[in-house]
């Protein structure tokens, strides 16, 4: 089965947005007491996520979308220059 | 140089680096002054969008509220920064795709509707001036406090510089200005940032240095902080107080609040292609991670570094930087069982929170305060949060030019935010209002000509909000978010995600939403404030989350109307067929 343009980049939306909800969500609210029990230096892990470690995931999972669209786009828009000079008009 | 000089000195320098900016980078179009002539490249606008963001409440506010919360303060932390996730994803490129100028224009058009328009305009102006009247009142703060001037004067001079880039430069001359306030600004935040963890910690990397040990001993600094909240009466410091359901709701009503907001997404506007829409949000979120990464450990630097020299000590043997912030109104000492000593704990020192300052002194030369002492704790000290960034470089013990950056990084995260807010007041106002509801003929340049008078009035207005402020201020900001979250955030989702919603759905959600909303927070925060507590609250939810379950209400409200009407017309199809397309 081949998956359009549009079911693929869902594909990827969903992905990214688990791994998002399971960072802050998940590790940051709802998990974060029980993560208490490890620690990464001084850091109660629950805390360092909530404090922490979420934003990195954040700025981590928007660049991973970035790339991921790029090719993406390249794959079903084969010549990327043609959008731009569309754009650009 | 005295510490005076050298503040007028920066200050001075910033201001004329923005009107310089503002002259370069004028507007000469519709195009130019709502999104920049789509010219900004995606770092640029990053920087941009972070300075945008980030308001005096960040740059001042934040740390010392998260030094008092605790663990619970996470929530503005992720709740700030978690939204970029949702608007990188799910609404920037798109909306740039769509490629008009405003918010309304995205909702009026896919909705094929002149209500959907002026329902989303109403929303998006009380959210936005909302949130300008604080940022104003920032400014003037800001002034009276480094520069000596009458907070009214301080506002008058914000108005005037604001009004000055913002109307002559519209949106290009905002972007460029806020790419040099981003980068103030967050010098000013890191160089004490950095120089206070290396004398607590030892660990050049503020990020680091709070999960390090204490220079000097092998204890954690936030295994110490723990143990000494708990011996003054606080909960532990690494520790939740709010139920895990109220702290989930906050975080989601901000994180979606974020991707709602109106001045944040025309932001995504100004960037030539698609592609560059999602790199942008991408920067952006790096340049905002660097401040809220930042803020925690300057949290735990500070209220760790404030208890070890206040506790206990003499008050005539207290730091210097206690006895400045106490003349400037910041901080009161009620020696409540008359040892001499300074006494911190959990409660508050003084009844009715606020000290109000008498002309003499104690015995000590503490300054005495009129209010009689809270007697319910033991606790003998009032301090203002938002000292704990700006007592940082005295508490660090840097020169005074760092100080005099400080007051200049304060600035630009005020007036940044400010023009910002302003701008998307003036474009929805000249552009939905104007051209496409009420005067369809007019032509560019006169369109132009209403944009710029629309952002003066603004300004204007914004600037009584900071002389006159009214006293609800802090607790509308719950507002903007919610609102935000509850109103514009689902229809500009389903607009691109569900093809079937018609404008029947969007409105009828629209409306709910802000209905359900603003009851809300209006019962607890207005008509019945001694109500607000957990006990009353539906389902544990505070008033600061339920734009969370406000936004559930729209998505209910809009999914099932919009089934009992007829289907969108053929080419609403084809325009989100066309919006998908990078």
């Amino acid at each position: 089965m081949k998956l359009s343009y549009w079911q693929s980049n869902l594909i990827i939306l969903i992905s990214l947005l688990v791994v998002w909800f399971i960072v802050s969500f998940g590790f940051g609210i709802i998990w974060s007491d029980k993560l208490d029990d490890f620690k990464i230096g001084g850091f109660k892990l629950g805390f360092w996520f909530s404090q922490q470690g979420s934003i990195y995931f954040f700025v981590l999972i928007i660049f991973i979308y970035v790339y991921l669209l790029n090719e993406l786009d390249k794959k079903f828009f084969s010549s990327s220059s043609e959008i731009d000079n569309k754009e650009k008009e | 140089m005295e510490l005076q000089g050298l503040t007028y000195l920066f200050v001075g320098a910033s201001f004329a680096i923005y009107i310089g900016i503002a002259i370069w980078s004028r507007a000469r179009s519709t195009n130019d002054f709502y999104i920049a002539g789509k010219g900004v490249s995606p770092v640029a606008n990053g920087m941009a969008t972070a300075a945008d963001w980030m308001s005096a409440a960040s740059f001042i506010s934040m740390a010392g509220l998260i030094a008092f919360l605790g663990k619970d303060g996470s929530v503005y932390l992720m709740g700030w920064t978690g939204g970029y996730v949702l608007l990188a994803l799910l609404l920037a490129p798109y909306l740039r795709k769509f490629g008009k100028y405003t918010v309304p224009d995205f909702i009026g058009t896919r909705y094929y509707s002149k209500t959907a328009r002026l329902v989303a305009i109403v929303c998006l102006i009380f959210i936005s001036f909302t949130y300008v009247a604080g940022q104003m009142r920032g400014v003037g703060i800001v002034f009276s406090r480094f520069l000596e001037v009458d907070i009214n004067t301080g506002v008058i001079i914000g108005m005037l510089i604001v009004f000055f880039y913002a109307v002559l430069g519209g949106m290009k001359g905002i972007t460029y200005t806020q790419v040099a306030q981003y980068c103030v600004l967050i010098f000013a935040y890191l160089v004490p940032a950095i120089f206070i963890s290396l004398l607590i910690t030892n660990n050049p990397i503020p990020q680091l240095g709070f999960g390090d040990k204490i220079s000097g001993s092998s204890v954690y600094l936030l295994d110490k902080l723990d143990q000494l909240s708990i011996e003054l009466g606080f909960n532990a410091y690494t520790e939740n107080t709010k139920s895990n359901i109220d702290i989930f709701f906050i975080t989601a009503a901000l994180m979606f609040g974020t991707a709602g907001l109106p001045h944040v997404i025309v932001r995504f506007f100004t960037v030539p292609k698609v592609s560059d829409a999602r790199k942008s949000a991408g920067y952006a979120l790096v340049f905002i991670a660097l401040l809220y990464t930042t803020a925690p450990a300057v949290a735990a630097f500070a209220k760790i570094n404030f208890i070890e020299s206040v506790q206990e000590t003499e008050y005539q043997s207290a730091p210097g930087w206690f006895k400045n912030w106490e003349n400037i109104g910041l901080i009161a000492w009620k020696d409540k069982n008359g040892d001499g000593l300074i006494n911190y704990s959990n409660g508050n020192a003084l009844e009715e929170v606020k000290p109000k300052y008498i002309s003499e002194r104690g015995q000590y030369g503490e300054r005495l305060v009129a209010n009689s002492p809270d007697r319910s704790n033991a606790n003998e000290i009032y301090i203002d949060n938002d000292i704990m960034v700006l007592a940082n470089p005295e508490i660090a013990q840097l020169p005074n030019w760092v100080i005099a950056l400080v007051a200049a990084g304060a600035l630009a995260a005020a007036l940044s935010t400010a023009a910002g807010l302003l701008l998307v007041i003036s474009a929805s106002i000249s552009h939905d209002l104007m051209k496409n509801m009420l005067m369809p003929n007019i032509s560019d340049k006169q369109e132009l000509f209403f944009a710029r008078c629309a952002a003066a009035v603004a300004i204007f207005i914004a600037g009584l909000f900071g002389i006159y402020p009214p006293g609800f201020v802090a607790q509308v900001v719950a507002f903007a978010f919610g609102l935000a979250a509850a109103t514009l955030f689902p229809v500009l989702f389903l607009g691109i995600f569900y093809k079937r919603l018609n404008k029947e759905g969007a409105i009828a959600g629209m409306l709910c939403g802000l209905i359900a909303t603003s009851s809300y927070i209006s019962y607890f925060k207005f008509i019945n404030p001694s109500l607000n507590n957990s006990d009353f609250w539906f389902l544990g939810i505070s008033p600061e989350g339920f734009g969370f379950l406000g936004m559930i209400i729209n998505f209910v409200v809009a999914l099932s109307v919009s089934s009992f009407y007829s289907r969108p017309p053929e080419d609403i199809y084809q325009l989100v067929d066309e919006i998908r397309k990078p």
